[in-house]
């Protein structure tokens, strides 16, 4: 559509007149080799972040066997329908140097961050989600969306800064809404009817912009940086209007998602898992539907704090107080906790293989990176971490595979990812978390 | 702004009815253990700024909705816009102008000036134009004003001081605001806003007439139950959930209610009926729900109502209540550890460091031994020297409390065993739970406590050396009052830290807060 035509299809719109704009047929959707959309766009690429709490149990959980084909240990024995699909990293380790091991926090900001928090405030950098995000994800309606199937807001590994945390969503009913709510424009709908409203909303926009420059110019550095950081949102806010007024790309796999259920509060295991297979699957269509091209989920926070209805402790106080039985040389409670949530992961990566788009599925055209926050829990370690990825990124990681760090840092798997992303860094994380090294393995 | 802030926003200026969701998140706590200072130096990230333009629109469309007469619902426009258009379909800038000033005056919490006003009236005019629909072109201008910068964040705006020459305090509009959200949790109302714009309240008598105006309002309520909310850390209990398998009475609704139970009580108690803060610890009076009786096991009765706990009770005074009790425990088992910890830094502003990183607590839970309650428990993992520093501070209070369960439920054994609720705390001895709200009644670091913790909330920032002579002084007229809540609110909102600005800045540059109030120490930084 010609700059000429798009002014005319906005004016016409804007004076109440709906726009219908007929559309190929699904089948037509993409060109003959199947990798990309019938505009002749590329598929495009998504990145995606998983995180668990409290580790493994090692002795049931590290395979013997690294490469393809590799074996999986009781604890991960649920693996079987998706080890093709995905990595498994294990024995990577992240760097506190002179930094205090900061409990259950340390490890997961090396791995999102690259950098070693200095105190329980201190947020060093900012998470992997958002760097990606500013490559791939200025595009759609949401640069990226956050989850968690704890239900707490709080519990997210992704910030901007120390003083910018980007809270979680944490009832699927209420990420329905902002998802498939009002504003919500079926890419494969038949009539495209921008709203009226968004020209007025932008205009209005430009009011606040106004009010915020004037406020820029009065205040003082440190205030200065939140009011910029509010003014580059508003920005964001603003072209997110300019791409709800312009008729999206057809999406073959997307299709809106049944209302979900408003669940209790709560962290019982069958309450979370419930609440992580709502998110997944509206995470699932937020992406087939290019709502979003980035997004972050937490099966458990770092403390896990999931419960079993019986049984007295939450899985982090048991991950400190319970023995480790001595025949079986694990704590067999936490295994437990461990598995419900190695079953969830299993839910996530098979729900996004299930989704076909191009000659592939949605899941290949996709890098989704998991995390947590200590290898053994109960002594808070964070040597020899173990770590998962799923899908190819379009065809650029290999799959299948165990890899053993071999003690090199666990930043390599983030440093990776965000090469294959197409973030343009020469080196990622400070200090010995400083790497340039890819884990070649897996790359194509 | 915090969550709770721009709700009460809401709620003031358009009426309780307008459904606002939770476009603001909860936020981590700051070093003072209060959320409303975390929210002095937050930012707002690009995700949490689209849930408020999506929560701005919906408060926008309710606003100018017309009502519906089969589902009875009111029309909003009808009584929150102060004049009906010539015509619905058509702008209407006299109309328009009238609805701007007076919504954006307390919005803004200032006056709008002309040009602002013509700037939103034309917007106004603009989108009715387009939208052909005069309320859809006022409910976008209302839409925009609920994301603008000047209304989510606090901006502290100084002037010279003309009592301390060289020297600045917050000028009326912003001694206003601070002043409100203070009190109140929520922004001045036309009286308040009336007396910034005559300057009123820069005058001693004018603060002083506009403070017990708003000490007598209504909405002191909501402002200390914010207090108190966040003191308590009670926003801890919108994650919060029992283990239905280990306590079958406890449901949402029995936590919900017990928050509110506290809440009902330290209002009652200290606004109400104007008692001595202290005897918060050792009261019997509180309010019973149906919810709450059975876990308490007394009749109940419909709806909240007053009760007293009989003298031989072991119930007494709000550490005794199910919410601390619950809060402070896991889900399945009670916690004489979080207990003690919340203890000693909630209420007695105490820090207790975390522990170790690599400490074995598996004697807490050592299968081969006959170990059946926290006290024995506990006493094995003390015999750790790394562990038994800090769980000296802790568990002593912590274990007086042990006669009541995870849920808040009274007991007298545990597997089997008596419990033994001796403690002590800071050398005063008890021998069962009330023993521990009467010690905890005459310790000297609780009313130092309140004193800090309310200061460093009206000031919005962490309290630091330079305001030891501000609170010595507050301590003085604390217990001078008889350690009467309201006298120390007002004490703390018309001592001149509230206003003045401590000068470390050349230029006179306003301090942005995005939530709460700011810190006199760092306003015009």
């Amino acid at each position: 559509m010609t700059d000429f035509n798009r002014r005319r299809v906005l004016r016409g719109m804007f004076n109440g007149t709906a726009v219908a704009v007929s559309l190929p047929l699904l089948n037509c959707f993409l060109n003959d080799n199947g990798t990309a959309l019938a505009s002749g766009a590329p598929i495009p690429q998504r990145f995606g972040t998983w995180s668990w709490g409290l580790g493994m149990s090692k002795s049931i959980f590290v395979p013997k066997k690294t490469g393809p084909g590799f074996d999986l240990p009781e604890e991960i024995a649920m693996f079987a329908p998706i080890r093709d699909k995905m990595n498994l990293y294990t024995n990577y380790n992240a760097f506190r140097d002179a930094a205090p091991n900061l409990c259950h926090t340390t490890g997961w900001v090396i791995l999102r961050s690259g950098t070693a928090p200095l105190n329980g405030g201190s947020k060093p950098g900012e998470t992997i989600d958002v760097t990606v995000a500013k490559k791939i994800g200025t595009t759609t309606r949401f640069p990226s969306i956050t989850v968690t199937a704890t239900g707490d807001p709080r519990d997210t590994q992704s910030y901007e800064s120390a003083t910018s945390v980007n809270n979680a969503e944490g009832s699927p009913l209420a990420l329905y809404s902002s998802l498939f709510g009002a504003d919500y424009q079926d890419p494969n709908a038949k009539n495209f009817t921008p709203s009226p409203k968004i020209l007025v909303r932008k205009s209005v926009l430009s009011t606040v912009s106004e009010d915020a420059k004037k406020l820029m110019s009065q205040v003082g550095a440190e205030d200065k940086a939140r009011i910029d950081q509010y003014f580059t949102n508003l920005r964001e806010l603003e072209n997110q209007l300019d791409r709800q007024s312009q008729k999206p790309e057809p999406r073959e796999a997307c299709v809106k998602p049944k209302l979900p259920p408003e669940l209790a509060t709560g962290v019982d295991y069958q309450l979370v898992a419930r609440r992580h297979r709502l998110f997944t699957d509206l995470l699932v269509m937020a992406v087939a539907c290019d709502q979003t091209r980035v997004f972050n989920a937490t099966y458990s926070k770092s403390f896990s704090s999931t419960t079993k209805p019986g049984y007295e402790k939450p899985h982090h106080t048991a991950s400190h107080e319970e023995p480790i039985d001595p025949k079986l040389g694990y704590q067999p409670m936490v295994s437990w906790f461990l598995r419900r949530g190695f079953e969830e992961w299993v839910y996530f990566v098979e729900a996004f293989s299930k989704v076909k788009e191009g000659d592939g599925t949605l899941l290949d055209n996709m890098l989704i990176y998991a995390s947590t926050d200590q290898s053994f829990a109960k002594i808070h370690s964070i040597e020899g971490l173990p770590m998962f990825s799923a899908g190819r990124a379009g065809g650029k990681i290999k799959t299948g595979l165990h890899l053993d760090g071999g003690g090199t840092p666990g930043t390599r798997l983030g440093y990776t990812m965000m090469k294959t992303l197409g973030v343009d860094i020469k080196s990622w994380g400070t200090q010995s978390n400083d790497t340039s090294k890819e884990i070649g393995e897996i790359l194509v | 702004m915090t969550s709770q802030q721009y709700s009460n926003m809401i709620g003031d200026v358009f009426g309780s009815d307008i459904q606002i969701g939770t476009p603001i998140p909860p936020r981590a706590r700051a070093a003072d253990g209060l959320l409303s200072t975390a929210a002095s130096s937050v930012g707002i990230p690009g995700g949490q700024l689209m849930q408020l333009q999506r929560a701005a629109t919906s408060i926008a469309n309710q606003v100018m909705d017309d009502g519906d007469i089969e589902k009875e619902l009111p029309a909003h426009r009808a009584y929150l816009v102060p004049c009906k258009p010539q015509a619905d379909n058509a702008p209407d800038d006299a109309c328009a102008e009238k609805f701007i000033r007076s919504t954006g005056r307390l919005l803004f919490r200032r006056s709008l000036d002309d040009a602002q006003v013509a700037e939103w009236v034309g917007k106004a005019h603009e989108g009715a134009d387009h939208l052909k629909d005069f309320y859809a072109g006022l409910a976008s201008v209302l839409e925009g004003m609920l994301i603008d910068p000047m209304v989510l964040m606090v901006v502290d705006t100084t002037e010279p001081d003309p009592d301390r020459p060289g020297q600045r305090r917050l000028d009326a509009y912003s001694l206003a605001s601070r002043l409100s959200l203070f009190l109140w949790n929520s922004v001045p109302n036309d009286a308040v806003l009336q007396a910034a714009e005559s300057g009123e309240i820069q005058t001693p008598a004018g603060r002083e007439r506009v403070v017990e105006m708003m000490l007598a309002s209504p909405r002191v309520e909501n402002g200390i139950r914010a207090f108190f909310d966040d003191m308590l850390a009670y926003d801890n209990f919108d994650s919060l959930a029992k283990d239905g398998k280990v306590y079958s009475r406890e449901s949402a609704a029995v936590l919900k209610d017990a928050r509110e139970q506290t809440l009902r009580t330290v209002y009652d108690h200290l606004i109400v009926r104007n008692r001595d803060y202290r005897d918060l610890f050792t009261t019997r009076d509180t309010f019973m729900s149906p919810a709450l009786a059975s876990v308490y096991n007394v009749p109940a009765v419909p709806g909240w109502a007053p009760y007293s706990f009989p003298e031989d009770s072991p119930r007494m005074g709000i550490l005794n209540q199910v919410s601390f009790l619950a809060l402070h425990s896991h889900p399945g088992r009670s916690s004489p550890t979080l207990r003690g910890k919340a203890l000693r830094e909630t209420l007695l502003c105490q820090i207790v460091p975390p522990p170790p990183p690599n400490v074995d607590f598996s004697a807490v839970e050592d299968p081969d031994s006959n170990l059946r309650t926290a006290r024995e428990r506990l006493t094995a993992h003390r015999a750790n020297p790394v562990c038994a520093g800090c769980h000296k501070i802790t568990d002593p209070i912590g274990l007086a409390m042990e006669n009541f369960d995870g849920a808040g439920q009274y007991r007298a054994n545990e597997g089997g065993a008596p419990i033994d609720a001796s403690g002590n705390l800071d050398g005063k001895e008890f021998t069962d739970p009330q023993g521990l709200a009467q010690a905890l009644h005459d310790h000297p670091g609780v009313p130092a406590c309140l004193v800090k913790r309310m200061y460093g909330y009206g000031v919005g920032g962490l309290t630091t050396a330079a305001d030891k002579p501000q609170l010595t002084y507050l301590n003085e007229q604390f217990e001078a009052s008889g350690y009467r809540v309201p006298d120390l609110l007002r004490a703390i909102a018309l001592s001149p830290a509230f206003g003045n600005v401590v000068e470390p800045a050349a230029a006179p540059t306003p301090a942005i807060k995005t939530a709460g109030l700011t810190a006199s120490g760092s306003a015009a930084q």
